[in-house]
């Protein structure tokens, strides 16, 4: 099978044609040949297949609210060719044999690549570790260990956890959250939790323990990466560990680039998210660190949950909100629009940057012949009022249902084969791997 | 105004309004037949999902006083306070006839979520949510503070000018945060007097002065001081080290009820800790306004039910 993209523009630069034969970019210049199916690519950028480091695919155990297809096919909807799903799953993504399952279904699957991620801790207890070695040593060759959704809060064994991570060249991906400082928080302390009289989750429980991590991982010689930054002042703790030459790598998310603590006036649980939505002043400041490189990638932190559990109290609504369907119109808005970054930046923290984290192969020469060939092509000057239709998961807990949104992904392209064409997702039987 | 959701909702002319609906009610209760037809044939559903008997109790009296049929449902523990089932319970009394939903929930942004989410069409009046809102204290308080200190000339006012004091644990406290702002809206002046952990933060957007300790917030002779219930565990929680150390810093004491001026009152939202947050020698003095809270809490509930009918004066 040959694809063939005409005119698309490479990373937002010059327009190029891009064959595509036996999973692997041929040519990119003015190509001649003819290929079994050619896509118009004139008026659309041509980006690397994006890589997400952090998605909750739920599967096992949550298969009400998202599973490891349907996860995929929003994945493959919001132009991501790799997705790392995290493991705080039910059962606990913790030993070989799980993740080799979760693996084997995104295989099945067929969207894109999905990379497990392993518990960092035993059950996600933040008592014992887990199967660490295992893991990495598995078909599924974690490199990302993770205990998200719970923070490993106890230094010492976060000490362990980092140098035992190290031993097979793997990385922590920590959820910083101080667990007494944030007790029974649920959204931003500030003025709007004063206010709503809602349990607030301090800033400094975010920025202290990044500050204990990058002085331990600088101690015992460790990659650390942290999860959905969310505060100007991890920002700067980060900026700091950086100039002194820690191996450290942090993510935001598309909704803290963009939302407030303000939304949560309207008690409305689908802004409810962990980390909190945060001030104006942090989200300025998290652009700010994204375009100077002090935040290294976008993840979605694509959390799923059905309509039910949160048709709740704020209280007791669930953390989290769906993210993969609308990951690059946000970063397109609140980054690329407002001329902070290029799409080339796009392209370095949304593909190259992640895939280098999580040790994906085939993503460090984008858009390079003899790379393989996953690509997404974006329509940047699309503009619609966002519906229901655009959501290709399980869940709809996401707040841009009926709101202006910019960009559109016309089509995805994973390891040579298409998975969205003109704007929707394929739904090939033959997608699906046997 | 189809719901009370809030006393940050009230703009001074409606707040206004409710406190001479609730001086009129008032007379009504004076009256031989103490009882007015304006509900007849309408239900109201008292949905409590955190136990308050006094507040319930009110509720109940107001609705029959207006000749309403009443349903009470009352539940506790965290069984029937999932989101699930709070929808269930209110959508089962709409369906029953409940046209007005009186509810209380451990949960603040409770009634917000109600109304907002559409489960119901019903009138809602929030009775009390979480650490959030509980409007109808803050028009009794209010009306009660007024009758008080302007008598037979209250009708018509605001609170301009007046001086009110809140001390003691702001942070967890509905009944502060309704009053802080419902007395803000009727002009009148508030100053808060509490350790710096039960303050909640940026409280100096609320317009309020914050002090450190009861006596500092007395030097300025205010009119009223209203103190709050102390939940006991907040000690344990490392919010104050002792009641003794609370007492002596932010209780409402004999000496301190002496220093204060002799039309000045004291105020308590009850169930009240004798002793801790107040004296009993306080609580029992003329200068006390707590029964006279209570009594008015009909008056006022009964108000605010008329107000959302779509009653006006």
């Amino acid at each position: 099978m040959t694809i063939l993209i005409r005119g698309a523009s490479l990373l937002g630069a010059s327009a190029a044609d891009i064959l595509i034969d036996d999973g692997v970019i041929r040519e990119v210049g003015a190509v001649k040949a003819k290929a079994d199916r050619v896509i118009d690519g004139a008026g659309l950028i041509a980006l690397p297949g994006l890589v997400d480091l952090h998605t909750h695919l739920r599967e096992p155990g949550g298969e009400s609210s998202e599973t490891i297809l349907s996860g995929s096919r929003a994945a493959a909807a919001g132009g991501f060719t790799a997705v790392h799903a995290m493991a705080n799953t039910s059962p606990v993504a913790d030993t070989a044999q799980r993740v080799e399952m979760v693996a084997e279904l995104g295989r099945r699957a067929g969207f894109v690549e999905v990379r497990p991620v392993g518990a960092v801790t035993h059950n996600l207890d933040g008592m014992q570790l887990a199967d660490i070695g295992g893991m990495a040593r598995s078909k599924a060759t974690v490199t990302v260990f993770s205990d998200d959704g719970r923070c490993v809060g106890d230094a010492l064994l976060m000490r362990r956890a980092l140098e035992y991570v190290s031993t097979f060249g793997g990385v922590i991906a920590q959820h910083a959250q101080d667990p007494r400082l944030a007790i029974d928080g649920v959204m931003h302390e500030g003025a709007i939790s004063s206010e709503l009289g809602l349990r607030g989750w301090p800033s400094v429980a975010e920025e202290s323990i990044i500050a204990r991590d990058v002085l331990l991982a600088e101690y015992v010689g460790a990659r650390l990466h942290v999860c959905h930054v969310s505060t100007a002042g991890s920002v700067d703790v980060i900026r700091w560990a950086k100039r002194r030459g820690i191996a450290v790598t942090a993510e935001v998310t598309p909704h803290h680039l963009l939302l407030t603590d303000d939304a949560a006036r309207s008690y409305n649980t689908v802004f409810k998210v962990n980390p909190p939505l945060r001030t104006q002043t942090d989200v300025d400041e998290l652009r700010r660190g994204v375009a100077d490189g002090t935040i290294d990638i976008i993840a979605t932190d694509h959390a799923p949950h059905s309509l039910a559990s949160k048709d709740a109290t704020w209280q007791d609504a669930p953390f989290g909100m769906v993210g993969l369907e609308s990951a690059l119109s946000v970063v397109q808005a609140t980054l690329v629009d407002t001329g902070a970054i290029s799409w080339d930046d796009v392209a370095r923290i949304l593909s190259v940057t992640p895939a280098s984290i999580g040790r994906v192969s085939g993503y460090a020469a984008p858009l390079a012949v003899g790379s393989p060939a996953n690509i997404t092509l974006v329509d940047a000057a699309h503009r619609e009022n966002w519906t229901v239709e655009r959501l290709r998961g399980r869940s709809v807990n996401t707040p841009f249902i009926g709101v202006p949104t910019v960009g559109r992904v016309m089509a995805t392209i994973f390891r040579g084969k298409a998975t969205v064409v003109d704007g929707h997702v394929v739904e090939d039987e033959e997608m699906r791997t046997p | 105004m189809k719901h009370l959701l809030s006393s940050a909702q009230l703009s001074r002319d409606e707040a206004v309004g409710i406190l001479d609906t609730t001086l009129d009610m008032a007379e009504v209760r004076t009256r031989a037949i103490k009882k007015l037809p304006t509900l007849r044939g309408k239900t109201v559903a008292n949905v409590f999902f955190e136990d308050s008997t006094r507040t319930r109790l009110s509720f109940e009296a107001a609705a029959m006083a207006l000749g309403a049929d009443v349903t009470t449902f009352t539940a506790q523990g965290s069984s029937v306070s999932k989101g699930e089932s709070l929808k269930d319970t209110l959508q089962t009394l709409e369906a029953m006839g409940a046209e007005f939903i009186v509810l209380r929930h451990a949960h603040s942004g409770v009634c917000e979520t109600v109304v907002n989410s559409g489960w119901v069409d019903a009138h809602v009046i929030n009775a009390g949510d979480g650490t959030h809102e509980h409007p109808t204290q803050a028009l009794l308080d209010a009306f009660t503070m007024r009758t008080r200190l302007f008598g037979d000339t209250s009708r018509g006012r605001d609170l301009t000018d007046l001086a009110v004091v809140i001390v003691g644990d702001i942070l967890h406290s509905r009944v502060a945060r309704s009053n802080i702002w419902l007395l803000r809206t009727l002009g009148a002046s508030v100053t808060v007097a509490a350790p710096q952990t039960l303050v909640p933060r940026e409280i100096e957007s609320w317009g309020v002065t914050v002090v450190s300790t009861l006596d500092e917030a007395l030097e300025s002779q205010p009119h009223v001081v209203m103190t709050l219930r102390v939940q006991k565990e907040r000690m344990s929680s490392g919010y104050f080290p002792s009641e003794s150390e609370f007492s002596e810093l932010w209780g409402m004491t004999s000496a301190r009820l002496r220093r204060l001026g002799e039309n000045a009152i004291v105020m308590h939202p009850g169930p009240m800790n004798r002793g801790l947050e107040i004296a009993g020698a306080v609580a029992d003095s003329p200068q006390s306004t707590v029964t006279d809270q209570v009594a008015n809490g009909v008056a006022t509930r009964m108000a605010v039910l008329y107000t959302v009918m779509g009653g006006s004066r």
